[in-house]
């Protein structure tokens, strides 16, 4: 089937998987609202997986697997052109899928929170599909307006998702600092929006290229709105000088929500990020090259040695999501073929990882926030010892550790980064990450090589059904990558083919 | 004439800008504001915009402004506010990097001459065919149909989360 986007009805099909998960959002919320889900006992008695809110949070990942369906779908599909509003390529669909797997895992790993916490289901679940909707919108985006509505509908349900737990004091702190910093940001990249309209007369990122390429936009305008565009953008990812809200915000938010926001976020941010900048904004990389390297140096050794010094595991992974942020910016910085590829590689690998982690701290937590201290996980590993083994793979390849998911992807990088030549970048990544060892392993050390505090203080541990699939799925993908990367960076590879070229046809999907 | 009025508008929006950040109580800040989005509504009048002129004194000047001051008089803001307001050093700094972006623009327009935007001739155009209701619509239904979809998804995002948030029972 081929897409002409002269006809409106061909956006239909081009946006079918964003579509099917917003219906579903609204299908979800309807039910919530409609069925009864008050009288839930407070008891901690009972299987979280089939009751209370359970029941919506299985139709929303039903709505995952029918969005996942229709965009593998949209892989035999092929568009004429490559300037339409929407992108249907390989980039946009491979990192559908990783926002798809990113907020599937986060769903699986809220029902034992969202029963605990008597959160409103139906609300809750329903924000986690409409933003990932919001997320997609962003990824597939070919225009800065859509861009910044994907942006929109994605932070506006973040924030809300961020204050949810209305019995925690800290959760609305959270929420409202995020909203207020948010905000600000987004004003940030809404006026980076209009000068670089107002340098090159489209918003459209496909002539964007064009004219800056050509060389005909104006420079003054182009270079401060490319400057507010970082700004914006290097908010949500949370690079360094934009991170301050990132440890409040991770540490208040709702553990299964902050899993939800360091990964899914995050790689939205990211795949966006790189197409307007490695697409549209390729013409002016001089500019904006030194920038970035910067932020990118600045992210990985700030936010590493602000890891360091964490006692809260909470704060912990969110300096670490930072310095996550800080190594994909070198994939950033360098701005290739290969880079592209990295990319997604490394947002496939760290959405799995990042999210899984947040399982396993949401079920030591036990009831809300508590036990979220390095300390609280003593002797942990001993007394579960499946849940201390995949927590155990996940810090390992978080860290970047050999044999691992994160090792691949942090090798990809570097090998993009030196394509580009960004030989100080390398060096700074790789230190980093050694140094990045020293925090992750502490966890690890503590979990095994500590007696536990008080006896039976890790009885008590929920693993609900759904969090089970999710953690086993996620030590296979992270094993499995870490083993087998080839066919995974070879589809990441396929998928970014003529991402950066500004003429020529487009490389056919359905082949 | 027309140059006149548009250095008087671009004034008062300037003016009631800076009023915005440097006013002492909410209200005023809030006075002020209403005056920037009516300089803008002139401005968009200046430019032929007429439908968007009135759209941004209804909508904005008009609906959102009242909900603010309603916001602001329910909650009781109306005090000195002035305390808690960060001084000196921020405003030299805030006000030293908008100066700097400024002048960075004038000169770029002092260079390059004020100049018709790249859709000037086809806005006429469509202006003339439509009418100024009918040129919007057209655009937002045709060219721009996936954003204004979008927008309404927003809308209903916002929606739900400002319910969750202010909802009573817990």
């Amino acid at each position: 089937m081929e897409l002409d986007f002269s006809r409106q009805l061909h956006y239909f099909w081009a946006l079918m998987p964003e579509m099917i998960l917003c219906v579903c959002g609204m299908l979800v919320l309807l039910r919530g609202v409609s069925g009864k889900y008050k009288e839930q006992s407070v008891s901690t008695s009972g299987d979280p997986s089939f009751t209370g809110g359970a029941e919506l949070g299985w139709l929303a990942l039903g709505g995952i697997l029918l969005s996942a369906m229709a965009n593998g779908w949209l892989y035999g599909v092929e568009e004429i052109g490559r300037d339409s509003m929407i992108a249907v390529d390989g980039f946009r669909l491979f990192s559908n899928w990783v926002l798809l797997l990113a907020s599937a895992l986060a769903i699986m790993v809220s029902f034992a929170y969202v029963y605990r916490q008597r959160l409103q289901a139906g609300e809750f679940y329903g924000l986690i599909l409409l933003s990932t909707a919001g997320m997609m919108f962003m990824t597939g985006a070919r225009d800065l307006i859509v861009i910044f509505l994907g942006l929109e509908v994605m932070s506006i349900s973040v924030y809300a998702l961020t204050a949810f737990n209305r019995r925690d004091k800290k959760s609305a702190e959270a929420g409202l600092k995020y909203f207020l910093l948010g905000a600000f940001a987004t004003g940030f990249f809404l006026y980076g929006i209009a000068l670089v309209y107002g340098a090159t007369g489209s918003t459209n990122v496909y002539d964007i290229g064009h004219v800056v390429s050509s060389g005909d936009a104006s420079s003054t305008l182009l270079t401060i709105g490319i400057a507010f565009l970082t700004i914006g953008f290097g908010f949500k990812v949370s690079a360094v000088p934009f991170h301050m809200w990132t440890p409040d915000v991770y540490e208040g938010a709702p553990a299964p929500v902050t899993a939800f926001m360091s990964a899914a976020v995050k790689a939205a941010a990211f795949v966006a990020f790189l197409r307007v900048f490695m697409v549209g904004l390729d013409g002016a990389y001089d500019t904006w090259y030194p920038i970035m390297w910067w932020l990118a140096a600045l992210t990985m050794v700030a936010a590493n040695l602000m890891a360091l010094v964490q006692s809260s595991v909470k704060r912990m992974l969110a300096y670490s999501s930072v310095a996550h942020a800080g190594y994909l910016l070198v994939a950033i910085t360098a701005s290739n073929q290969a880079a592209a590829a990295g990319l997604l590689f490394y947002l496939l690998i760290y959405a799995v990882m990042n999210v899984a982690t947040f399982a396993v701290v949401i079920a030591v937590a036990h009831h809300a926030e508590q036990r979220m201290q390095v300390d609280d996980y003593a002797g942990f590993g001993w007394v579960q010892p499946m849940l201390g083994l995949s927590l155990t793979v996940f810090l390992l390849s978080l860290a970047g550790f050999p044999g691992t998911g994160g090792f691949m992807a942090k090798i990809f990088l570097l090998q993009a980064a030196a394509d580009a030549q960004l030989w100080y970048l390398m060096v700074v990544l790789v230190l980093t990450t050694i140094a990045s060892y020293w925090y992750y392993l502490r966890v690890a050390w503590f979990m095994w090589m500590k007696p536990q505090d008080a006896d039976g203080q890790h009885d008590r541990v929920v693993v609900p059904l759904p969090m089970r699939i999710a953690l086993v799925t996620s030590v296979a993908i992270v094993l499995y990558l870490g083993l087998f990367p080839g066919t995974a960076i070879d589809f990441a590879r396929e998928s970014v083919e003529g991402l950066g070229a500004l003429s020529g046809a487009m490389p056919g999907l359905g082949q | 004439m027309a140059s006149v009025l548009f250095y008087m508008f671009a004034g008062l929006a300037i003016g009631g800008a800076i009023g915005v950040v440097m006013a002492k109580s909410p209200i005023g800040s809030l006075l002020f504001m209403v005056t920037t989005l009516g300089a803008m509504a002139g401005t968009f009048v200046l430019l032929e915009a007429h439908f968007l002129a009135a759209i941004q004194i209804i909508v904005y000047a008009g609906a959102i402004m009242v909900l603010f001051l309603f916001v602001i008089m329910l909650l009781n803001l109306g005090h000195d506010y002035q305390k808690d307001l960060k001084g000196g050093a921020f405003a030299v700094i805030s006000f030293g990097i908008t100066g700097v972006i400024a002048g960075f623009l004038a000169r770029e327009l002092g260079t390059t001459g004020i100049q018709d935007g790249p859709g000037g001739a086809s806005i006429d155009a469509l202006i003339a065919e439509h009418g100024a209701v009918g040129a919007i619509a057209t655009e937002l239904y045709t060219t721009y149909v996936v954003p204004f979809e979008i927008t309404g998804i927003l809308l209903l995002v916002a929606i739900v989360g400002a319910l969750v948030l202010a909802k009573k029972e817990v």
